[in-house]
């Protein structure tokens, strides 16, 4: 279902100068500041609370939730800042970044105030030079406007928000390899527990991890209230959200959406959004919620965008990210790019993945140049099942993160669904090995 | 050769005072050197170790696992070509295959005269304008083999001053005026900030 829900995030897009700060405080920027200061820190969590506003990340826990899982009198607390967007086909936080800056740091001053937090890290990914170069820009102008810093809007609230980025690294984007980059090491998973950022997080203390857009929602939320968001949307999923819709769709684009209601259908075929398929061709089968994500085919069509649907109907909406693939697309192919990304992104630190996502790329992509053997498949299904046992949804691990399930979840889609197109492969492999003679050269002229 | 030089020792020391800890300014230092020579040099990064109190091994240890952190030097201009899911439903490896044979080299290699390296990178957040590049992390979008011809052509011309050579991220810093900065929060710093002590009272 298509609605006219107000657009909460993307509110400002349309102004050529979005990003300044007179623009956004002609358009009612920095009130919700104002707001919250005169209202007071609990005040503030109660409006997100009863917003149930879900992190928009890609777990998808509500934030409200979470903020209240920082231990009671555990001081300082940190706030971090998650702008390191960098799941395959997810493009809406770095939009965020650079066209609407100071909605974000409005965002992130309104959660430092709730929770308490005496310092923020917005980390920004380290490909997002523009990104970075906004937010900076932001943020200079509201430290001299008196909206960050010491005694902001001349109040008893004081807080430095450190801009700051990364340098290329998927895993950062995880919350402890987050915290990790912030300490000035190697970006690698902690274990959870004892490890949750919310308990020990930043310097091993209370830290909150928040998405961009997830913090993008707050102004919004506290200038009209927790129940005027939770009013749109349906079941878990509350409020607008932005999906970035790519691959082979007419009209690709990044889209606020009422959540919950809207359906994939309506975001691959309106004309509003994705204007159908390139060429009139008949869908293949789209990723519903970035890389990570199981497939979705023709019959999940009508399934609405809404986190527990999703989930029961055996993928995610994760980033946002839905990717379309048409009839002509290979399989195998697709399949292989998505585990190759993967492999290249383990961070290391668990043998499953480490060599696992490693060998399933090697297999793959011996099958795609063909060179697979009859064997390979019940291979690649076994590998996976030491990365993830029972290859089931939501997956199990044997690894810290899931970075390795992920690589997994193209695997099982692909071969459940198109298995015949692996399998021609490799027949077509296997006849060209017994059908070629092959002349083998000696190693060499010393044997 | 090649520590950081005087004006970014200067800012080095300014990065560092933000954080609570300084290990935690060793990326954005990172940054700085690599901005100072386009790749990172073994005295840059010693240097580095100086400033924020821990070994060149660790310095190398955390700079080794971060993808934008070039050890040896790079062209001028890195060009960053995504063959990821959206941008290879798209011809994203066909754009790359086409910018191999442009510049006759493969991804990781740099052109004889210094001025281009190539990369087959892994999703850049372009998507729905596929397929997609980066030069110098500056995006361009929906290019397709005469588009890359005529860019690869302008930078060989030097007529793009619009993007700085590899190294330089953002072209504006953060400032934060000594008046209006709130200071940075150790761990070591127990109280109970003030906003939420006054509103308790406030409340009570």
């Amino acid at each position: 279902m298509i609605t006219d829900a107000p657009r909460i995030v993307t509110s400002r897009f349309g102004f050529d100068d979005s990003y300044t700060l007179a623009r956004y405080e002609a358009t009612g920027g920095y009130l919700a500041l104002r707001k919250a200061i005169a209202s007071g820190p609990a005040a503030v969590a109660a409006e997100v609370k009863t917003a149930s506003l879900l992190g928009r990340g890609g777990a998808g826990f509500p934030a409200g939730v979470k903020w209240g899982l920082a231990p009671e009198n555990v001081w300082p607390r940190y706030l971090v800042v998650n702008g390191d967007e960098s799941e395959p086909g997810t493009y809406k936080d770095r939009m965020l970044m650079e066209l609407d800056p100071h909605q974000l740091i409005e965002g992130v001053l309104l959660a430092c105030y709730a929770i308490g937090c005496g310092q923020a890290f917005l980390y920004v990914r380290g490909e997002m030079a523009l990104a970075q170069e906004r937010i900076a820009v932001a943020l200079n102008d509201a430290y001299v406007a008196g909206y960050v810093g010491k005694n902001i809007l001349g109040s008893d609230f004081s807080v430095d928000v450190i801009l700051t980025w990364g340098a290329g690294a998927y895993i950062v984007g995880e919350e402890t390899a987050l915290i990790e980059s912030l300490e000035g090491n190697r970006g690698m998973p902690r274990l959870k527990p004892p490890f949750f950022p919310a308990v020990k997080g930043l310097y091993m203390q209370p830290t909150i991890v928040n998405n961009v857009e997830t913090l993008a929602n707050l102004p919004w939320i506290v200038t009209n209230g927790g129940e005027a968001f939770a009013a749109l949307g349906a079941e878990a999923s509350r409020g607008t959200r932005m999906f970035a819709v790519s691959g082979h769709v007419k009209t690709p684009g990044v889209f606020e959406v009422e959540y919950g209601v809207t359906t994939f259908r309506d975001l691959i075929y309106a004309p509003e959004y994705g204007g159908g398929i390139l060429g009139d061709r008949a869908l293949k089968a789209f990723i519903p919620g970035g890389a990570s994500a199981p497939w979705f085919y023709e019959e999940h069509l009508d399934i609405p965008l809404e986190k527990g649907t999703v989930d029961r109907a055996g993928s995610m909406l994760g980033s946002g990210a839905i990717v379309v693939m048409d009839e002509t697309t290979d399989a195998v192919k697709a399949c292989l790019r998505v585990v190759r990304f993967f492999a290249r992104e383990s961070c290391g630190k668990c043998a499953p993945c480490r060599e696992g996502t490693t060998w399933l790329e090697k297999i793959l992509q011996r099958i795609m140049d063909g060179y697979g053997r009859a064997s390979d498949l019940d291979l690649l299904l076994d590998v996976s099942d030491n990365i993830s046992p029972g290859i089931l949804w939501p997956p199990k691990q044997t690894t810290i993160c899931p970075l390795g399930p992920s690589a997994v979840s193209p695997i099982a889609s692909a071969l459940s669904r198109f298995r015949p197109e692996f399998e021609a492969r490799i027949a077509q492999a296997e006849q060209a090995r017994q059908s070629v003679p092959v002349a083998f050269p000696k190693a060499s002229p010393h044997v | 050769m090649a520590r950081l030089n005087p004006d970014n020792v200067a800012l080095a020391a300014k990065i560092i005072g933000r954080y609570p800890r300084p290990k935690s300014a060793l990326i954005p230092l990172l940054h700085l050197a690599q901005e100072q020579e386009g790749h990172l040099t073994n005295d840059a990064m010693s240097h580095i170790g100086e400033l924020v109190g821990v070994t060149s091994a660790e310095v190398l240890g955390t700079a080794s696992f971060y993808e934008m952190f070039k050890m040896e030097p790079v062209g001028k201009y890195v060009v960053n070509i995504c063959t990821n899911i959206s941008c290879q439903l798209l011809g994203g490896e066909e754009l790359l295959a086409h910018a191999e044979h442009k510049l006759g080299i493969r991804p990781g290699q740099t052109t004889s005269d210094g001025l281009f390296t190539i990369e087959d990178v892994e999703c850049i957040a372009a998507c729905t304008e596929a397929p997609c590049l980066q030069v110098n992390y500056r995006y361009f979008h929906k290019i397709d083999h005469a588009g890359f011809d005529q860019l690869v052509d302008d930078l060989r011309a030097g007529s793009r001053s619009d993007i700085p050579p590899h190294g330089t991220l953002a072209q504006v810093r953060q400032h934060i005026p000594d008046d209006r900065r709130a200071g940075s929060v150790t761990p070591e710093n127990t109280a109970i900030p003030v906003w939420i002590t006054s509103a308790a009272e406030g409340n009570a």
